[in-house]
């Protein structure tokens, strides 16, 4: 890693700003009648602070291609986790199995 | 330490994917049970750590350029917003319980709608379950900063070796990041719904 591509504390500064603006548009947000919207605003902004937190704070930006593999996938067996569940519980319905939740 | 990490993902990633699928089948009681939480003091807390967030990658900045005294000061500083989130936890939990939304103690929610209190309890295991861990991972952050206070105290740390200051610092974010998650999810996401 080259000093020059290393983060500055006016970065820092800049980045911590920014996340707090996110946390109050959020919460902002979440005052408003939006429907299904609401939930997806609020994960939508959750994941850009995430970005923030993991490309910055934790120097992921500048980091090695091995590590950012490494964090990819972790995330990538996380959504696989999670949409491999759903899409089983959201189908069980479409079948004449009985579903535990109704 | 990103290994550790990618493992933690997957640790928390089970509580995560559990409650999601619960609030897809048990949606009023979620509702129900999101809209007793404290907004303001969930606002505040998200707050206090990403301020801690701020102090930590400073004392790592100023371990790197080897200045010792600020170096403290920002681990000092992220300790003490640290137990500030714990603190306020703390208040969100004596709520709850005061409010008698502990499953297992002292569990008594009254319902109104199309669910049951029991779904409520599942709710509130999660809720517990998941700022627990969050919590207990807290605890530990704190531990693992006393222990760099005193090892930085004694000179330990120097420009050509500061990686514990770096991995406690990336261990610090990550639990910044489960939280940035957890705010959401619990607090904001069914604010403004019927159930």
């Amino acid at each position: 890693m080259s000093e020059h591509a290393h983060p500055t504390v006016k970065t820092f500064v800049t980045v911590w700003a920014a996340l707090l603006v996110l946390t109050a548009l959020t919460v902002f947000v979440a005052t408003l009648e939006l429907g299904p919207f609401n939930a997806i605003v609020a994960l939508t902004i959750a994941t850009v602070k995430a970005l923030l937190v993991l490309l910055f704070f934790m120097e992921l930006r500048y980091s090695t291609a091995l590590t950012k593999v490494a964090v990819t996938a972790a995330i990538f067996f996380f959504l696989l986790l999670v949409g491999l569940t759903l899409s089983d519980y959201l189908t069980r319905g479409w079948t004449s199995y009985i579903n535990p939740f109704h | 330490m990103w290994l550790f990490l990618v493992t933690e993902i997957m640790f928390f990633g089970g509580m995560f994917a559990t409650y999601l699928i619960y609030r897809l089948s048990y949606y009023n009681a979620w509702v129900a049970g999101s809209q007793t939480m404290e907004i303001q003091l969930g606002a505040i807390n998200t707050a206090v750590l990403i301020c801690s967030s701020l102090t930590m990658v400073m004392a790592v900045h100023f371990a790197k350029i080897g200045n010792r005294k600020l170096t403290s000061i920002c681990l000092i500083l992220t300790l003490l917003l640290g137990f500030a989130f714990l603190g306020i936890k703390g208040v969100e939990y004596h709520g709850h319980w005061v409010h008698h939304e502990v499953p297992g103690l002292n569990f008594d929610f009254e319902h109104h709608g199309n669910y049951s209190s029991g779904q409520v309890a599942i709710f509130f295991s999660l809720y517990f379950a998941m700022t627990g861990m969050h919590a207990v991972h807290m605890i530990i952050g704190a531990g693992l900063l006393t222990w760099l206070l005193i090892a930085n105290w004694r000179g330990r740390f120097t420009p050509e070796y500061n990686t514990p200051v770096e991995m406690v610092g990336l261990y610090w974010h990550f639990v910044d990041l489960v939280w940035i998650y957890l705010f959401p999810l619990l607090y904001l996401i069914s604010h403004h719904h019927n159930g």
